[in-house]
């Protein structure tokens, strides 16, 4: 169905679910429990869930398939964050020309770079879009002032010459972002029980964008094309002296990927009108290569799980605090639930870095095909067991 | 048409439909007047302070004040300021007979990191006001998330004019002062003891407060005679400064002014000492440094390299007024070191959301807003302070302080020079250094 095969439908269909019902399964503990901490299904973060979801599905396409390292994806996203906030400001609050747009502008920027970065292969080739990347955020974060704010990030203001729409509301106020009139950071909450669901207009935009760009790239992947972009992962030398120009490949295998990126980043913006340089900073970069990595580079759901791994934990645990830490170990007696404090609150709270380090190097070093391998183990643990219970079934006892 | 129009088809269509009309029974979208109204017997206040970047270290001071304060507003401890605070509506037993519970987040001085921090705050922990920043960026950004999202927005230490100048906002509101005050403060001591012919070089950081303060102390000090030899501006990121203090070699400027705070400060200043620009003598004058944001925590950090130098600062633990006094004590008692600036400002800005949510007897930030707007009240430290309503920033005294020579621990680095009067630092609303932004409606969102 779509022109995917049973299994893609199936994944398809499952992700579909997960996005549909996220409100519910990302909150699984009533709101005045002591658990409540570790919920996460609040709208704004449950719209990272998507945006850098997107984001690492746009480059997996490039490191999964090609296995080009880009160490300057954060470049395309926070080119497209501007481009949207521009388009907010001078156009209307209306998301659908701010992502276009976004997408657009991000696509040729991403052209621009890929041109001249492609000409180098492996580690040169890293180091390149590296340079591009910190070379976009220096100018973002300075030169180019007038057009980013600089550190301040690019804002909405009340003099804003929207061409369609108003600068500001009736009531004295910056206009929202909507999609036609929906407003994107309207939400719904449906209380059942100690239970409270949040349902977001904008996160269930970035879902379906989500999903339209997960089906994008399980038709690459299935692709010709992708055939081709797992060739030059292979072998490109070998491609080469078959007398194949593989350069058309990657570059538009490159613009793809950094239009996935723009739409992140436009999607970020339209969730929140504000583009910050730090958007664009190697750490940024760097951190959609570990969201790819963790959930498994080259497969198709590994980068969604992947960023949805860290953004909980830059989200959640990173809000820990002594106080928590205290309520959690009260009962314990005081010296040693100093001492257990004070162990722990390394590892939570400003320290959530850090934790999130360890569990890294236990997946690359235990699952170098990341969390999907994970998945995939378990899964044959049990298709094993299965099978063993089959086998002992079908042998009758003398 | 038969087939379309069914016995069995109408009823469905019915039962959906009654059920769509049942609907809005369970969802409650927009029951409360404003965003986060607290219900039961608690109401949460959000904390986002800086826990990594260049500003932890006054983010985690910061952190200390509100949780000070969160234990006063409660009735523990010994109630700090709250005995010497002019107003006496706080009675000890939280909010509105709320208690106060509060939530931390990590900024990670970045504006982005900042607001997802905030807004996981009011959408997931229902906080009502939010409170706390260390970097004017992080501060206009979620300043302006707060107006969006319909909650107070009580500033900590931001200094940036256009906190309270272009980017001011009707529901944001700041105690602490700004850099045109840091100017109009610092200029007359500087020109006292350094004289009207000197050539500046300033080093500033460069966002939104580097650059306000670098406009503003030049145009005092160019009042004065001063010349500006060149203005460089260095990334809030940076920990290395030795690339831009060699060419001040080149040059013949004679006061070197470092618009760094923080960690940049620190670093900055302790190389600008080791390149022996104090011990240099241009134009047959002493070289001089400048600070014009001086905090305690910073001179701690940059350790001997202070003494002498000249800056200016919101409050110092040494004032002998009633209100420090009682706010260093119970600081002082809780965690064995005086309080900083920052946590001054914060654990102030604390008790002047509860007094004028108090005063209002509503949570509303309309209310609590027109509460704080035009108030004149004393007590807390900085002597008699009034809140503008133009603008929503107080004015009161600044202090010029200047590196003590022989400190008599290692928390008395600083000593007062000049407590500057009020009038001398009030500006009009609109100020070219504050012009073209205007603070818009309060917005109580839902």
């Amino acid at each position: 169905m779509l022109g995917l095969g049973k299994k893609d439908f199936i994944l398809l269909g499952i992700v579909a679910a997960l996005v549909l019902l996220a409100p519910f399964i990302l909150n699984p503990f009533p709101a005045d429990s002591a658990l409540a901490q570790f919920n996460a299904g609040y709208p704004d973060l449950m719209q990272r869930f998507m945006i850098f979801g997107i984001f690492a599905v746009g480059f997996n396409i490039l490191f999964g398939l090609t296995g080009y390292l880009s160490f300057g994806h954060a470049a395309f996203l926070g080119v497209g964050s501007y481009s949207a906030v521009w388009m907010f400001k001078l156009l209307s609050m209306n998301v659908i020309p701010a992502i276009i747009l976004s997408v657009v502008v991000a696509g040729l920027f991403a052209l621009l770079i890929g041109f001249i970065s492609l000409r180098r292969s492996g580690i040169y080739f890293s180091i390149l879009t590296l340079a591009f990347a910190q070379m976009s955020f220096n100018l973002a974060y300075s030169v180019l002032t007038p057009l980013t704010n600089g550190e301040t990030g690019l804002q909405l203001t009340l003099e804003d010459p929207r061409i369609l729409g108003v600068s500001q509301t009736a009531a004295g106020g910056i206009p929202v972002t909507n999609l036609f009139g929906m407003e994107m950071r309207e939400t719904t909450t449906l209380t059942l029980g100690g239970w409270a669901f949040q349902f977001n207009n904008g996160y269930y935009l970035c879902g379906a964008l989500l999903l339209l760009a997960f089906y994008i790239s399980i038709r690459i992947f299935r692709s010709p094309f992708g055939l081709m972009l797992r060739a030059v992962k292979s072998n490109q030398t070998r491609l080469n002296y078959t007398g194949l120009n593989t350069k058309p490949y990657t570059l538009a295998a490159f613009v793809i990927s950094g239009m996935y990126a723009g739409l992140a980043g436009g999607l970020l913006a339209s969730m929140d009108p504000l583009a910050g340089a730090e958007r664009m900073q190697w750490t940024a970069s760097g951190e959609v290569v570990l969201m790819t990595i963790l959930g498994g580079a080259g497969t198709l759901i590994g980068p969604v799980l992947g960023a949805g791994f860290i953004k909980y934990f830059e989200n959640i645990f990173s809000k820990i605090n002594d106080n928590v830490l205290h309520s959690w170990f009260h009962i314990l007696p005081d010296s040693i639930e100093n001492a257990v404090i004070w162990v722990v609150e390394h590892f939570v709270g400003s320290g959530w870095h850090l934790t999130l380090g360890l569990l890294f190097m236990l997946v690359v070093t235990f699952l170098p095909g990341g969390l999907v391998q994970g998945g995939q183990k378990i899964g044959r643990l049990f298709r094993r067991r299965d099978a063993a219970a089959k086998a002992t079934q079908s042998t009758p006892a003398e | 048409m038969s087939k379309l129009l069914t016995r069995r088809g109408l009823l469905k269509t019915g039962a959906i439909g009654s059920a769509g009309l049942a609907m809005p029974t369970i969802f409650t979208s927009a029951a409360h007047a404003f965003t986060n109204a607290p219900t039961g017997g608690s109401v949460t206040l959000g904390f986002n302070v800086p826990q990594s970047g260049p500003y932890a270290d006054e983010g985690a001071d910061e952190l200390r004040a509100f949780q000070l304060a969160v234990e006063h507003l409660n009735g523990d401890g010994d109630g700090g300021m709250l005995q010497t605070f002019s107003s006496k509506v706080l009675e000890g037993n939280g909010i509105l007979g709320k208690k106060v519970e509060y939530v931390t987040g990590d900024t990670q001085t970045k504006s982005d990191a900042a607001r997802a921090s905030a807004k996981s705050m009011i959408e997931k922990d229902g906080a009502i006001m939010i409170s706390g920043g260390s970097s004017s960026g992080v501060a206009v950004a979620v300043q302006g998330l707060c107006q969006e999202a319909g909650v107070i927005f009580m500033s900590g230490l931001t200094h940036s004019n256009d906190t309270t100048g272009k980017d001011k906002k009707a529901n944001g509101f700041r105690h602490f002062f700004n850099a045109y005050m840091s100017g109009a403060a610092l200029a007359p001591v500087l020109a006292k003891n350094y004289g009207t012919d000197r050539k500046a070089y300033h080093l500033t950081a460069d966002y939104t407060w580097g650059w306000t303060q670098e406009e503003s102390i030049k145009a005092a000090t160019e009042a004065l005679g001063w010349t500006t030899v060149n203005t460089v501006r260095t990334p809030l990121a940076a920990t290395d400064f030795s690339s831009y203090i060699t060419p001040i070699l080149q040059t013949d400027a004679d006061v070197l002014i470092l618009n760094h705070y923080g960690g940049n400060m620190v670093n900055s200043l302790t190389q600008a000492v080791q390149f022996g620009l104090r011990d240099k003598v241009v134009n047959g004058k002493q070289f001089e440094i400048v600070v014009p944001l001086y905090s305690r925590l910073m001179a701690r950090g940059a350790g001997e390299n202070v003494k002498g130098i000249y800056g200016s600062t919101n409050w110092h633990w040494s004032l002998q007024d009633e209100g420090t006094k009682a706010f260093v004590k119970s600081f002082g008692t809780k965690y064995g070191f005086p309080p900083s600036q920052a946590a001054h400002t914060c654990y102030v800005q604390t008790l002047l959301y509860a007094d004028a949510v108090a005063r209002a007897k509503s949570f509303n930030p309309c209310d609590v807003g027109a509460a704080l707007e035009g108030y004149e009240f004393d007590g807390l430290g900085n002597g008699k302070t009034l809140y503008r309503a133009a603008d929503h920033q107080c004015f009161k005294d600044v202090l010029v302080v200047r590196g003590k020579e022989n400190p008599q621990s290692e928390f008395d680095l600083l000593e007062v020079v000049e407590v500057t009067p009020v009038d001398q630092v009030t500006y009009a609303p609109d100020h070219p250094m504050f012009a073209g932004g205007s603070l818009g409606a309060c917005n109580p969102g839902a």
